[in-house]
């Protein structure tokens, strides 16, 4: 998008584009991070390479988000991504929570790229093109997320006794953060009405129905009286986020005048 | 006696293919057989002026060669005597794998990589359980594994010479 188209957007507009961009990208490089802490601990090489490969893609799209928002005045990549505090994150509490298990990571990889894969096909229509054009470039990306996503719920839901009792305990831990991925946001009737983004309430609605029906095939159910966990769209995260911030951001703020 | 006009568009059509000849020795530095040309991440060069502007559409968003490509193609054009180079990433049209040429694909085998399948931008698991043996050219093969050593290579096995062998996968 050319700088005179970007100074065109009504400034109410651009705020909500902005706020979007935010979610967006600190989904996923607090995700990227998360799932970069199963490189060399995976249960077996094949899901080491897994996690490892995905947490670079993930880096590498919150990349493409951040770059976008460096296009719209915020500040660039690095600064974003490193010199911020926590509650100027947007993220959701799903990317934020500890690793856990390899059932929580697998079910947590599961119902975020779900959730990644129904909003980038909506965002492939955006009329912000600089975001469909991100959003049709990472969809083949994201394909191999899913594909693993389903296969591995696939495989543990119903292996063995342990294996289904584990993910069903992630699923129903979870399934009240993975909500939290549609925290409705004061932009939302902005971003429908320009036609940037459907309302996170009709995201979700979509997402639930099919999350519902993937788990049911691999045995598993979602808890239906889940109440969603919220705040992570306004800067309110569990302290989890904190540790790996501290974790994240220690070397770069060493010298953050360095050239990597 | 050609006018000043068809002068200019010739030289012009000179300096592009001297550019696309340059690009050609610009190698994915991963996979060191294949140009960014055969990989198809350049739609475009334009030349205004004497200023080539070369556009790349990088691989995988999150591919840690991109830099060093971007940086490989602006010194192969500066080398070839022009001043002023630009290389714009862009994300339009998005790259996939359907836009490797034929020479690319034939290189890739060479090197020990198997071919992405044609996708049309949506990749199905038939197209990456169906993969012939770059080695032996057997369809006896089996999917081991969607991501690999590099985020553009799944990794299989072929049951006719026993080996396993990396895809590159389709996008």
């Amino acid at each position: 998008m050319s700088q005179e188209t970007i100074e065109q957007l009504k400034p109410q507009v651009k705020t909500a584009i902005v706020d979007l961009l935010y979610r967006l990208a600190d989904d996923h490089l607090i995700l990227g991070h998360r799932n970069s802490e199963w490189t060399g601990l995976a249960p077996i090489l094949e899901a080491d390479i897994a996690f490892s490969s995905m947490a670079q893609d993930k880096m590498g799209h919150a990349l493409a988000f951040y770059r976008l928002l460096h296009e719209l005045g915020e500040p660039d990549p690095d600064t974003n991504a490193f010199l911020r505090s926590g509650e100027q994150y947007r993220c959701c509490s799903l990317v934020c929570l500890e690793r856990g298990d390899w059932a929580q990571s697998v079910v947590r990889h599961f119902l975020f790229d779900e959730a990644t894969r129904i909003r980038f096909e909506a965002l492939e229509q955006s009329s912000y093109e600089p975001l469909a054009k991100v959003a049709r470039k990472l969809r083949g990306e994201l394909k191999y997320h899913t594909m693993h996503g389903q296969m591995n719920l696939d495989k543990l839901g119903d292996a063995t006794e342990e294996s289904h009792q584990r993910m069903q305990k992630a699923l129903d831990r979870l399934f009240p953060h993975a909500l939290g991925i549609f925290e409705p946001t004061e932009w939302d009737e902005t971003l429908a009405a320009e036609g940037i983004q459907p309302r996170e309430t009709e995201l979700c609605e979509t997402w639930r129905s099919q999350v519902t029906d993937l788990c049911s095939e691999s045995g598993l159910a979602v808890p239906d009286d889940s109440e969603p966990i919220y705040g992570g769209r306004v800067g309110k995260h569990p302290e989890d986020l904190k540790k790996l911030l501290d974790d994240m951001q220690k070397v770069y703020r060493l010298d953050p005048d360095s050239e990597w | 006696m050609p006018s000043d006009t068809d002068h200019i568009l010739e030289q012009r059509a000179s300096d592009t293919d001297r550019v696309w000849a340059a690009l050609e020795n610009v190698k994915d530095p991963e996979i060191p057989l294949i140009s960014v040309v055969d990989l198809g991440i350049i739609p475009e060069v334009q030349i205004e002026d004497g200023r080539v502007t070369v556009q790349m559409c990088p691989t995988f968003a999150g591919c840690p060669a991109l830099d060093m490509m971007r940086e490989d193609v602006r010194n192969a054009v500066l080398s070839e005597g022009f001043e002023a180079v630009q290389v714009d990433v862009v994300f339009d049209p998005p790259w996939s794998t359907d836009r490797i040429t034929p020479k690319g694909r034939r290189k890739l085998k060479e090197f020990g990589l198997a071919p992405p399948t044609k996708c049309n931008g949506n990749v199905t698991g038939d197209m990456l359980d169906q993969v012939r043996c770059p080695y032996c050219d057997s369809d006896r093969t089996t999917l081991e594994s969607i991501f690999g050593p590099t985020l553009c290579r799944a990794i299989h096995y072929c049951n006719s010479c026993r080996q396993s062998f990396e895809q590159f996968k389709p996008v």
